[in-house]
């Protein structure tokens, strides 16, 4: 999506140009354009009156911001306790394998961002991995595979 | 929507909601919670409602998606109202069937009922099923009835009752007192009793206070507080407008992590609807007291499950923790008093004043009162969410309600507690479980998350992976926290990959030792839990790793070699097809063998091969 200060402006005017807004206008500009872009720190640094480097501190603390591009597609694969007691480094094992990304790292061609979540609450499902809002439950190192495929297949239709 | 105006309006409302489900002949209630949803139950409620419509008959009956019913191995769950007849592992393709035998007609449909395996008997309630059997269900009743977004819905089950009977006469004090009475100590893990928390958040200077959620759920394999926050929303909401009600506060907050969006979709909308009822807003149900409430989202910081660091990204700071010298209470948020509570603890709340704190306090043991929500996960045959009175076995949990480990394997231990937590080896499974005899354990409450271990997990590698989690999340803000856990990880890594000596081991035990007692939050005190509980029960997996090279439960790669069995090997040539890294040597029809320089542990041709000839030695 193309950067746009109206609408950044937008989601700050949403929550109010105050500090407390913060955490939330940020979250929502992360959402849209799936990373920070750093105009976008910069002017919700002038609009909330705050140092610039409070803002980027707080991009930088926070795990799910991020400060680079991401892939259009972004999978998370859960790593928390049941997933781990459950298998879920074999699935991790296999994406870098098969994608070559380790986890945080994304695509050239930006088609795809590989991430950890440290728990999604889906703990009975274990092992799992959430792409989008479609949360897929008991992954194996094969069935990712399958799901990887599926996904590059949409990504060719698409372009 | 019509605002109340007072407690007459909202008696009004109930009778005309029950009165309007007069005509409704029976209720479907589908499970709209994480298990069941990843499972595909998000599509049952649209294909009930079709066939019904189909049939001209939609109107006789309700279709209601709820929250968690808890039985998450069973999942997508359905069940029948009024009979409550409990069908399990529900596809679309079995919705018709459902609709015409069970729903329309007044029949069973005999496969997807619940079959005791002891017995082989089906059981048709969902009461009656031993996982929910063995159950005292109080907190987490009202999750798998309720219409997770319909306000009336939890207004037809007694809700909004506990805030009316306060504000018909109840003075904050008194609320305060039948909180003390009951016993309820904070259910997000420090577990300090939060009718003393309240009445010094009621007695702090200020004219400005707040009250806030912590549904910033942290802990890896704990999941009970989406599930209340999904479920109930109002429930929650409720507890905190009454505690409001107690201290004297006017604005709160609840504060969802963005992992839970169905979470943060339902508190809103649950907000919204409370405000349209007058229930939230200037002066609530006609009286003279006034609350607004609002969701803010976490960033994914595990740390901001900690109250100052909450409270400071509230603010648009930095989650880093502060020392408390000064409690929250006295200054919190924006340096005004400001009182925050668990989910599951302000859930309790609308109970205790409808019920009395006299009744939670009969529940449970003698300084542990009332039922706590587990999530049993991991290698347990019956993964869900469980609640049981305080005190309850740990036996009890694992066999009569989990079903044991699935596979015939042995029951290793039980995690409980979180990252900051411990193991609970199989020695203790008759613990009574609560605040004291975990902490007693070498474990904690934490905010109940429960990971059952089998054979086959190596409780060293469990202690890796609970410090590669705490060096991640560590804020960096003090030293002993950021630079002591990464030692230890570093340490434990090693011993994981077979370079450790016996000085790691003493090194680990004197960083256990001193971090506690140097690190400046709560959760950087407890780091060295998972590290000190299993060098604790389990010395022996440490001493095979460091000085025998050994991982006794087959885990660590780098201490494993993998080796084929000259007599079942019939020289197929699959595995050194299928190894990616060409280590499987040997001639076609010939016995093979693995290259143990060039292989790389990574099981392909185990399972692969279909003679079951390649072993790990």
């Amino acid at each position: 999506m193309e950067f746009s200060l109206q609408d950044v402006d937008a989601i700050i005017d949403q929550w109010g140009p105050t500090p407390a807004s913060l955490l939330q206008i940020m979250l929502d500009i992360n959402h849209r354009y799936n990373y920070l872009p750093k105009e976008s720190i910069d002017r919700v640094a002038k609009r909330l009156r705050m140092p610039v480097s409070q803002v980027f501190g707080v991009a930088n603390f926070f795990k799910v911001f991020s400060l680079t591009p991401r892939g259009r597609v972004i999978m998370h694969v859960c790593t928390g306790t049941a997933c781990h007691v459950k298998g879920g480094s074999k699935i991790i094992e296999r994406l870098v394998q098969e994608v070559n990304l380790k986890p945080g790292e994304t695509t050239e061609d930006l088609f795809m961002t590989l991430e950890t979540v440290n728990c999604v609450g889906a703990c009975a499902s274990a092992p799992v991995v959430v792409v989008g809002d479609t949360t897929y439950s008991e992954v194996t190192p094969n069935k990712v595979s399958a799901l990887l495929k599926g996904l590059k297949e949409q990504e060719a239709q698409r372009s | 929507m019509k605002r109340l105006n007072n407690i007459q309006d909202l008696d009004a409302l109930r009778q005309q909601i029950l009165e309007q489900r007069k005509s409704i002949r029976k209720r479907i209630r589908i499970c709209g919670g994480p298990g069941c949803h990843s499972g595909g139950g998000d599509r049952l409620i649209e294909a009930f409602q079709g066939v019904l419509e189909e049939k001209k008959v939609a109107h006789e009956y309700m279709v209601t998606q709820t929250g968690c019913h808890g039985f998450c191995a069973r999942g997508p769950i359905v069940v029948i109202e009024p009979e409550n007849i409990f069908y399990g592992r529900v596809g679309l393709d079995r919705v018709p069937e459902i609709c015409e035998r069970s729903v329309i007609g007044d029949g069973l449909v005999e496969d997807l009922l619940f079959v005791n395996e002891e017995t082989g008997e089906r059981i048709t309630r969902e009461r009656d099923i031993p996982f929910y059997a063995h159950q005292e269900r109080i907190i987490f009743n009202d999750t798998g009835l309720n219409w997770s977004t319909e306000i009336d819905d939890y207004i037809s089950r007694g809700g909004y009752s506990a805030l009316a009977k306060i504000l018909s006469g109840m003075k904050p004090e008194e609320v305060i007192e039948e909180v003390k009475i009951s016993g309820l100590r904070g259910r997000g893990g420090g577990g300090f009793p939060s009718g003393v928390k309240w009445e010094s958040c009621r007695k702090a200077h200020g004219d400005i206070k707040y009250v806030i959620c912590n549904a910033d759920e942290g802990d890896p394999g704990a999941y009970m507080d989406r599930a209340l926050l999904e479920g109930t929303p109002h429930q929650v909401i409720e507890g905190m407008i009454i505690g409001a009600y107690a201290i004297g506060a006017r604005e709160g907050y609840l504060y969802c992590r963005y992992e839970y969006p169905l979470a943060v979709k339902h508190a809103n909308r649950a907000l919204e609807q409370a405000r349209e009822y007058g229930l939230l807003g200037e002066n609530i149900l006609g009286t003279d007291f006034s609350l607004d409430m609002f969701v803010n989202r976490g960033a994914g910081a595990f740390i901001c499950g900690e109250s100052t660091a909450l409270m400071a990204s509230l603010e648009g700071k930095l989650g880093e923790p502060r020392g408390k010298h000064i409690h929250t209470v006295e200054k919190g948020l924006w340096n005004r008093p400001s009182n925050l509570n668990n989910v599951e603890s302000w859930a309790s709340i609308p109970l205790i004043i409808n019920n009395g704190g006299e009744w939670f306090a009969s529940i449970g043991t003698e300084r542990s009162k009332g039922t706590k929500i587990f999530s049993v996960v991991g290698k347990i045959n019956n993964t869900g969410l469980v609640e049981v009175s305080m005190g309850t076995p740990l036996r009890k949990i694992v066999y009569d309600i989990g079903g044991g480990i699935p596979g015939g394997k042995r029951f290793k231990a039980v995690q409980t507690g979180g990252p900051s937590g411990g193991c609970v080896p199989e020695s203790l499974i008759d613990l009574a479980v609560d605040f004291e005899q975990l902490k007693k354990a070498g474990s904690m409450m934490g905010s109940g998350g429960m990971i059952v271990m089998d054979e086959d997990t190596c409780m060293v590698d469990v202690a890796r992976y609970f410090l590669n989690f705490l060096v991640q999340e560590s804020c960096g803000k003090c030293v002993p926290c950021r630079v002591g856990v990464k030692r230890m990880h570093e340490i434990v890594s090693r011993m994981c990959e077979g370079k450790a000596d016996a000085s790691d081991l003493e090194q680990l035990q004197t960083l256990c030792n001193t971090i506690p007692e140097a690190a400046l939050c709560g959760l950087g005190k407890s780091s060295p839990n998972p590290v000190a509980s299993t060098l604790r029960y389990f010395r022996d997996e440490y001493d095979a790793h460091v000085f025998e090279k050994r991982c006794p439960a087959k885990v660590c790669k780098p201490l494993l070699t993998y080796e084929i069995d000259t007599d079942k090997c019939t020289g197929c040539g699959l595995c050194r097809i299928k190894c990616p890294e060409g280590a499987v040597i040997g001639a076609k029809k010939e016995c093979h063998c693995i290259d143990e320089e060039l292989c790389v542990r990574c099981g392909i041709c185990i399972e692969n091969c279909k003679f079951g000839a390649i072993y790990i030695e």
